[in-house]
């Protein structure tokens, strides 16, 4: 595709480029050729001590400026730059990124072949297929998830052995792909002293002290005010939706009440982006074997 | 009238002056700090003191606070003594002094509060944004108002580059701010897209090469001789490279986004006249150091004179790594890296910064009634802190940005990265410490100045001297 509206402006750039370049040349060339007279001023004085003299231009300054001139003239006819013009030798900055890109997919398509053929507990289970997963962890996935994969407020921990959409390796592998949108929807409309009810009882449900009055209270709105429908009746969560088991001592945001309130109220919207096909199905297999290996095999444990 | 129109106007001057050492010492200190955040990242207080808010206002207050200051002090003077005139509309010049006050506080307000165009290098907000353009449009009615009303004939080269970089500047300035305002301290650039990266480093280039290198031009071709006590080198050269300088500079801009999506001829084009910048910026450096030639020895005992020419050994330094870092092929390793911060502190420091310090050394006395600095030996001390300093910035600066480009590039054999991000990070921070004790010591020498320019100042008489008649008074 070209870069111009119209062919005007394709013109435009290249006489502009050359006329510029050769203007270079030109003023050199021409002062060059002026009277020059050296160790000799040219006869002003400005500020009483301030004077010129006439010495010509360095030589080999302007065999440089010349050399400059002439390498611009000899890059643009191989490489792009004078409009639509692609250049003698048809380089393209794309075109150098796609022949590294496959220069390397070629070379390590054996590698990766072999380890798509394995099952992703196979791949957690090799120790090279584990250190690749991990540098490729490094790169792409420490960002949010950090360095050592414990995560932090929002973003998940995946050392541990919580699944909020399934350690099965399938489930791993369909979040890293495909990604995952988390919501929880805002209650505010419950009113501040049930949402509070709600606070206590999660906290009593995972062991943390609570208000016994609001927790029997909050038992009570778990089941009517529709919490129940995605975390489950008993609270354990539902892989499916993504809903956390709320039973557990993981928490994604925080287990302060205060936390827990804002939650409830204001609801939360989380997103894992898909890597599918920014990373390609063997690299998200990698990852997905070194994840698995984290924590040592999921649910099963 | 006549007798304030028979004397040269030193107030704006001497104001200017002052300031430049008081905005320098500002300036530097807000990037020693952000040097010790990078180093001990526990020094982030807040969202107002915190990297990302103070990291603009030390550019902004280096570069238009500090070299503004310079610029505006010494233009003034030169533009005066070399037209043989009294400074043109009084009033319009004091009105660019305190103006200019304003937008550095403004600036100085508004960072922290995090009110910011994302513009690097014009992130004032649009508000500022009109403020400057007034006081840059009174600058060059006063300074080109003086040009006119001269009584020689001929126009001296320090007055080309000053009136280069004040037309380049407006022209700037008003492109790349054009934005909508949605409210008083939000706006929204004019383009969108790769135009407004475009626009964004073509005016980010040249105010590399504007304000930071014609203007400090101007400044040489004035002190240099002077200090030196002997002519310009070569007129020719200077007319050529004057005007290859101002023409090619204009282009040099899309070097700073090679491989992203601006199309491939137009980084091209930004590339190969970013090489051919090399030979008209070191017709500046020549011209400069050869005028030296035949009083070499006074660089021994000169300390003014050993700032000007060390400014520009440094000056020819980073116009020669400048060119090699637009080669795409340098530019891939480079680009991104501290290498980049390396290159603009050789310029900033080693360049702008050291002659305007030789600049204002001279002035001081001259401004204030003296015949010389309160102490010359001081402003030796200064010359080799400061040496120093840019030696210790730089070299770590190189080290670590050229490591973290190989760190960045590696690739295992299975075709993951070898290094990720963190561990060229972690393996930086030695040479971040390095970096940090560099500018600690670039920032002491401007303490030295401070008081040795107190000291100076200190029983001084500020009376304004008579217009000198020009030689041979044929105009």
């Amino acid at each position: 595709m070209s870069d111009f509206v119209n062919d005007f402006w394709n013109f435009y750039v290249v006489v502009i480029v050359l006329v510029s370049i050769l203007a270079c040349a030109v003023l050199l060339y021409v002062q060059s050729k002026g009277k020059v007279n050296q160790g000799v001023t040219m006869g002003h004085v400005w500020d009483e001590t301030l004077e010129e003299y006439n010495n010509p231009m360095p030589k080999w300054w302007s065999w440089l400026f010349y050399i400059t001139v002439i390498f611009a003239l000899v890059y643009l006819a191989l490489y792009p730059g004078l409009g639509n013009f692609k250049g003698v030798l048809g380089w393209t900055s794309a075109g150098q990124h796609q022949a590294e890109v496959a220069k390397v997919d070629a070379q390590v398509k054996p590698l990766f072949d072999k380890y798509l053929k394995m099952d992703v507990a196979a791949v957690a289970a090799d120790k090279d297929a584990n250190e690749m997963g991990k540098r490729l962890y490094l790169t792409y996935c420490m960002q949010c998830h950090g360095a050592d994969a414990r995560g932090a407020k929002g973003f998940p921990n995946l050392a541990d052995n919580d699944w909020q959409w399934g350690g099965e390796s399938a489930q791993i592998v369909e979040t890293i792909s495909n990604g995952r949108m988390g919501v929880m929807p805002p209650h505010a409309q419950l009113g501040a002293e049930t949402i509070k009810d709600l606070a206590n009882y999660v906290r009593s449900l995972s062991g943390l002290p609570a208000d016994s009055v609001r927790v029997a209270k909050g038992q009570e709105a778990f089941a009517t005010a529709g919490c129940s429908a995605c975390h489950g009746p008993d609270a354990h969560g539902m892989h499916a939706l993504g809903a956390p088991n709320l039973t557990d001592k993981v928490w994604l945001y925080g287990s302060s009440e205060a936390t827990i309130i804002e939650t409830i109220t204001k609801g939360r919207n989380n997103q894992m982006p898909a890597w599918k096909d920014f990373l390609g199905e063997a690299k998200v297999h990698l990852l997905a074997g070194y994840v698995y290996s984290l924590s040592a095999g999921g649910e099963k444990k | 009238m006549s007798e304030t129109q028979s004397t040269y106007n030193y107030k704006v001057v001497r104001q200017f002056a002052v300031m430049t050492v008081i905005w320098g010492i500002v300036g530097m200190l807000v990037g020693v700090i952000i040097a010790a955040q990078l180093v001990w990242p526990e020094l982030n207080f807040g969202p107002y003191l915190s990297y990302g808010r103070l990291r603009p206002l030390h550019t902004n207050a280096v570069i238009f606070a500090f070299g503004g200051c310079a610029l505006f002090a010494t233009s003034y003077y030169v533009v005066q003594r070399t037209s043989h005139a009294r400074l043109f509309a009084g009033g319009l010049a004091a009105f660019t002094f305190w103006g200019w006050q304003l937008v550095i506080l403004a600036a100085a307000v508004t960072l922290p509060l995090g009110f910011t165009s994302g513009k690097e290098y014009a992130e004032l907000e649009w508000p500022i944004d009109i403020l400057i353009t007034l006081v840059w449009v009174s600058y060059a009615v006063v300074f080109f108002g003086t040009i006119a009303k001269r009584t020689v004939s001929h126009i001296y080269v320090a007055n080309w580059f000053y009136g280069a970089f004040i037309i380049a500047v407006a022209l700037l300035h008003l492109v790349n701010s054009a934005a909508i305002p949605v409210s008083l301290t939000k706006s929204y650039s004019a383009y969108a897209g790769v135009q407004d990266a475009m626009v964004q480093w073509w005016y980010g280039h040249n105010a590399v090469g504007f304000f930071l290198t014609a203007g400090f031009l101007g400044m040489m071709y004035y002190f240099v001789p002077k200090q030196a006590g002997r002519p310009v080198y070569s007129y020719r050269l200077s007319v050529v490279h004057f005007w290859a300088l101002i023409f090619t500079y204009m282009w040099a801009g899309p070097h700073h986004l090679h491989y992203t999506a601006l199309p491939d001829w137009t980084q091209s084009v930004g590339m190969i006249f970013s090489l051919i910048l090399l030979a008209p910026s070191w017709g500046g450096m020549i011209n400069g150091i050869m005028t030296l030639s035949g009083a070499w020895n006074k660089l021994r005992d000169d300390p003014i004179l050993k700032f000007l020419i060390t400014s520009l050994s440094f000056y020819g330094m980073s116009t020669f790594e400048g060119p090699m870092m637009s080669i795409k092929t340098v530019n891939a390793l480079s680009h991104y890296t501290d290498w980049t911060v390396g290159h603009v502190h050789s310029g900033a420091l080693g360049w702008v910064a050291m002659v305007s310090i030789g600049a204002i050394y001279y002035l001081l006395p001259r401004l204030f009634g003296k015949a010389e600095m309160s102490s010359v030996k001081l402003i030796t001390v200064h010359f080799w802190v400061a040496t120093i300093g840019v030696v210790l910035y730089i070299a770590s600066m190189w080290i670590a940005g050229v490591m973290q480009g190989l760190m960045w590039r590696a690739v295992n054999a299975d075709g993951t990265l070898t290094y990720s991000f963190v561990e060229a990070v972690k393996g930086s921070y030695p040479f971040w410490a390095i970096r940090f004790l560099g500018g600690v010591l670039f920032l002491s020498g401007m303490l030295i100045m401070a008081y040795n320019m107190f000291k100076t100042i200190a029983g001084g008489k500020t009376e304004d001297v008579p217009v000198v008649a020009p030689v041979g008074h044929h105009a």
